[in-house]
C-alpha cells in the first residue's frame, strides 16, 4: 500500500469524523440515537474522535422500550459515567402509559413498532433538530437508499422519492422550523467493517456479543432470550444453550446465535463465513417485505 | 472456517459506479460480482426469489437486489442511486448503481461524485450508442480517474474478437471529445461470467485482467491530490477543560495534500502566516497528514480562525475570486434562474451567489454545444458564471474535486438545486 493511502477501515472512519463535525456545526440542538448495540457503541467511540481532546458535545438519547438485557443497560449507565456525557431517555412505557400507543397483545407482541412515536415526542419535546444514527445501508433494502443527512418534514417522516442528492462532500442540513434531520455516519460501514473496527481499536463491547450460557427458546427459526414478559408456546422449551447476540435490540426480537466465539478475532471469523444478513435475525423485519421502510417512512430508527 | 481476518485490516477502499439502462445487464453484473465473490446472503436471495416468484418471473431477478423501495418493485425501475458494498481480501467495494430511466442525470452524477472508477456498459450486439456517449461524457465532467469500458453480451456475438475490436475502436474514435486520463476495455458475459471473476475459456484471444481483478488492482493513490495542500476549517475545537485550558484546535477533512508539524501555512482569507504546532487525533500526535484524514491541527499563533476559513501552505495558494466560472448540473424542476440568487455550500464555506449568465448547454447525446437555447431545467448541464457575496478559496474541478466543487441550494425550499464543477478563475 502506498504511503499516502489510508486502509478502507480509516477512510470509513476519517468520512464518519467528518460528519459528526457537520453535524455539531450546522445544527444547534444535536443528539446520538444510543442503544447500547455495537454500532452505536463505535458512533460514540468516533464521536470522541470528531471532539477530542473536548467531551463530546452531542447529548445520548436511548429510545428505552422497557425490555433490555440487563447487561446493555448496565454498559450504556457506565460509559455515560465515564466519559461525562449527558443521557436522555425516551420512555416506552411512559408512551403506554399515557395512552399515546396501545401495546401489543399474543405471542409476538413486540414494543418495537411503539418505539417510533416515542422517538418522534422525545425528539419533538427536547426540541432536537438533528438525531444521528448507527444505521447502514448494508443491513436492510430500504436503508440502502439512506442518505447521510436525511431530511424529515414535520411529522417526522422520510419521502425517499424525494430525497436530497448528496454529493462530494457537501452535506446540506438547512431546514425548516419543526423540521429535522436523521444523520448515519456509519451509511457506509458493512457489519463487517463495524466487528473489523471493534477489533482494531479495542473498543469495549457488551459482553452479550461474547459467547455465554443462557436460557433460550426457538420460534420461527430464531433463538430467543427468555423473559418475564415472554410468553412461551406450549411446542417451545427453554433450554440452556451458549449463545451471543449479533446485533442488540429490544429483548423480545432479538436473535441470538449459537456460538463459542468469546473473542473479537473469533467473532469475526464467524461473521465473515456468515451466510446471512444480521438483520435476517431480527424479528421485527420478518413482517413483511417493506416492514423496514414502511416503519422509516412513518419516522422510526 | 479459518480465515486469516488480519489481512483485512490492510484493505483498501475502492468507490464505483455503473451506468447504464434495463437491458445492458448492469444489474446482472453486479449480481454477478456479489454473488460470485459470496456477498449476497441466503435470507437476501430467498427474499428476491419470493418476490420475483410473486412477479411471475421464474429465476431469481437479481435487480431486485438494488431496487430496495417499494415503487421500484412494483414498477421495475430503479427511482434512486442505490449503493451496494462487497469485498474480497485485498478491497472493500462501494458500488453506487444509478438508474436507467427518471432522473438519469442527477443521479448518474450524484453516485459519480465520490467514484474512483466508473464501469460504463455497451452490448456487443449494439455497439457504441448515444447512451454510451451519456455515460462517458458524465464520467468526464465529473473526473473519475479510472474508466472501465465493458463490452458485455459476448456470448450473443459468439465471443468474436471482431466485435470486441469494432466496439473498441468506436469508443475511441469519440474518446478525444472526453477527459478521461485511463481507460480500460473488457469483454465480458456478465450472464455466464466470462472475465468477471473468472477468466473467459471462450475469448483466448483477450489477455487482459478479468473485471474483478482489474477493481482489485487498478492504481488508486493518486486519485487523491497529495501536490496541494489545502485545509478546510470545519469546527473549532475548544475544551475549556483544566488539562487543556488554552487548547485552540482546528477540526476538518484534509481536501487535498500533505501537511506536517512545522510547516508555514497561511490562513485564508485573514492572510496571517504561521506554523503548524501539532497535529492531533484521539489515538496519537501525528507528524504527518494528508488527504482525505480528519484531523485536528493547532497552529504557533493566536489567531482568529472559523469554520469556512482556509488552512494551506505559503508557498501554494488556491484561486480566490468572488467570479467563478463553473459546469452545473442542475437538478431541480424549477429551471436555474438568470440572476437569481442562491445560498452555494464550498468546502465548509457558505455564501450567496447570483447567477450571472448562462454561456451554453450541452448536448451529452451528441457532445455539441448549444448557444441558443439557454434556458436549465432539471437534468441539464451547462457552463454558467456567478458571482459570490465573499470570495471562494478554490481550486480547478480538474485538479481538485473536493475544492473545485459546490452545491446550490434553494433559499426558499432549502432543496439542493445544482452541483457545480468549476472550470477556471476568470
Amino acid at each position: 500500500m502506498n504511503k499516502y493511502n489510508l486502509t478502507h477501515l480509516k477512510e470509513l472512519e476519517s468520512e464518519a469524523i467528518f460528519i459528526f463535525r457537520e453535524v455539531a456545526a450546522q445544527f444547534d440542538n444535536p443528539v446520538i440515537l444510543f442503544s447500547g448495540g455495537k454500532d452505536s457503541i463505535v458512533m460514540f467511540h468516533i464521536a470522541r474522535k470528531a471532539f477530542f481532546p473536548a467531551k463530546v458535545p452531542i447529548p445520548l438519547l436511548h429510545i428505552d422500550t422497557g425490555h433490555n438485557f440487563d447487561e446493555a443497560i448496565d454498559f450504556r449507565d457506565n460509559l455515560v459515567k465515564k466519559y461525562g456525557v449527558k443521557l436522555y431517555v425516551g420512555s416506552v412505557q411512559k408512551s403506554i402509559d399515557d395512552g399515546k400507543v396501545r401495546e401489543e397483545t399474543g405471542f409476538n407482541a413486540s414494543r418495537n413498532m411503539l418505539q417510533t412515536t416515542t422517538l418522534l415526542d422525545s425528539i419533538e419535546e427536547y426540541k432536537f433538530d438533528a438525531a444521528i444514527g448507527g444505521g447502514r445501508r448494508d443491513e436492510e433494502k430500504a436503508r440502502a437508499k439512506e442518505r447521510f443527512f436525511s431530511h424529515r418534514d414535520d411529522f417526522g417522516q422520510w419521502d425517499p422519492k424525494n430525497q436530497r442528492p448528496e454529493l462530494w462532500n457537501l452535506f446540506n442540513g438547512k431546514k425548516r422550523m419543526g423540521e429535522h434531520f436523521r444523520v448515519f455516519p456509519l451509511s457506509n460501514w458493512t457489519e463487517l467493517d463495524v466487528w473489523q473496527y471493534i477489533y482494531m481499536e479495542k473498543i469495549e463491547i457488551p459482553s452479550l456479543y461474547y459467547s455465554h450460557k443462557r436460557e433460550v427458546f426457538m420460534r420461527d427459526g430464531v433463538l430467543l432470550a427468555t423473559a418475564p414478559f415472554m410468553k412461551l408456546k406450549p411446542n417451545e422449551k427453554a433450554e440452556i444453550l451458549n449463545v451471543r447476540c449479533r446485533t442488540i435490540g429490544d429483548i423480545t426480537n432479538t436473535g441470538l446465535t449459537e456460538s463459542k466465539a468469546d473473542n473479537l478475532k473469533d467473532i469475526i471469523d464467524e461473521i465473515a463465513a456468515e451466510r446471512t444478513t444480521e438483520r435476517g435475525q431480527r424479528f421485527d423485519d420478518k413482517r413483511s417485505e417493506t416492514a423496514m421502510e414502511d416503519r422509516k417512512k412513518d419516522g422510526y430508527f | 472456517m479459518q480465515n486469516n481476518n488480519n489481512g483485512y485490516l490492510d484493505m483498501e477502499l475502492l468507490r464505483f459506479t455503473t451506468a447504464g439502462s434495463v437491458d445492458d445487464g448492469k444489474s446482472t453484473l453486479i449480481g454477478r460480482l456479489l454473488y460470485d465473490s459470496k456477498s449476497i446472503f441466503e435470507d437476501q436471495l430467498e427474499a428476491i426469489e419470493k418476490a420475483s416468484k410473486n412477479k411471475g418471473a421464474e429465476k431469481a431477478d437479481l435487480a431486485l437486489l438494488t431496487d430496495g423501495l417499494k415503487a421500484e418493485r412494483e414498477q421495475g425501475i430503479t427511482i434512486d442511486v442505490a449503493y451496494r458494498y462487497f469485498a474480497t481480501p485485498k478491497r472493500k467495494f462501494i458500488i453506487a448503481d444509478t438508474p436507467g430511466h427518471i432522473q438519469y442525470t442527477r443521479n448518474m452524477v450524484t453516485g459519480a461524485s465520490t467514484a474512483n472508477l466508473a464501469i460504463i456498459l455497451i452490448d456487443a450486439r449494439h455497439g457504441v450508442i448515444e447512451q454510451t456517449k451519456r455515460h462517458s461524457y458524465i464520467a468526464s465532467l465529473l473526473q473519475i480517474p479510472h474508466v472501465v469500458v465493458c463490452i458485455n453480451k459476448m456470448d450473443l456475438v459468439n465471443y468474436d474478437e471482431k466485435e470486441y475490436k469494432k466496439i473498441k475502436k468506436q469508443f475511441l474514435e469519440f474518446a478525444p471529445k472526453l477527459d478521461v486520463k485511463d481507460i480500460d476495455f473488457i469483454p465480458i458475459s456478465a450472464l455466464f461470467g466470462d472475465n468477471v471473476v473468472e477468466r473467459s475459456e471462450k475469448m483466448n484471444w483477450y489477455n487482459g485482467s478479468t473485471l474483478l481483478h482489474l477493481l482489485e488492482n487498478v492504481y488508486i493513490s493518486g486519485d487523491y491530490n497529495h501536490a496541494d495542500a489545502r485545509f478546510p476549517v470545519q469546527y473549532v475545537i475548544r475544551p475549556q477543560s483544566d488539562e487543556f485550558h488554552d487548547y485552540r484546535g482546528y477540526g476538518g477533512r484534509i481536501d487535498g495534500g500533505i501537511f506536517k508539524v512545522g510547516d508555514k501555512v497561511k490562513i485564508l482569507p485573514s492572510g496571517f502566516e504561521s506554523k503548524i504546532k501539532s497535529i492531533d487525533t484521539l489515538n496519537e500526535k501525528l507528524e504527518i497528514a494528508y488527504a482525505p484524514q480528519s484531523v485536528s491541527i493547532t497552529i504557533e499563533d493566536d489567531i482568529d480562525i472559523s469554520r469556512g476559513d482556509m488552512i494551506v501552505k505559503s508557498n501554494n495558494l488556491p484561486n480566490q475570486s468572488q467570479d467563478i466560472t463553473a459546469m452545473i448540473s442542475w437538478f431541480n424542476e424549477r429551471p436555474l434562474q438568470l440572476r437569481g440568487k442562491y445560498a452555494i455550500k464550498h468546502t465548509t464555506n457558505e455564501v450567496r451567489c447570483m447567477i450571472q449568465e448562462v454561456r451554453f448547454k450541452m448536448d451529452i447525446n451528441s457532445l455539441e454545444r448549444d448557444y441558443e437555447d439557454k434556458e436549465v431545467k432539471v437534468n441539464d448541464i451547462a457552463r454558467i458564471k456567478l458571482r459570490t457575496t465573499q470570495p471562494l478559496f478554490f481550486d480547478s474541478y480538474k485538479k481538485n474535486r473536493y475544492t473545485g466543487s459546490f452545491i446550490l441550494v434553494d433559499e426558499v425550499t432549502n432543496e439542493t438545486v445544482g452541483a457545480g464543477m468549476i472550470v477556471e478563475r476568470i
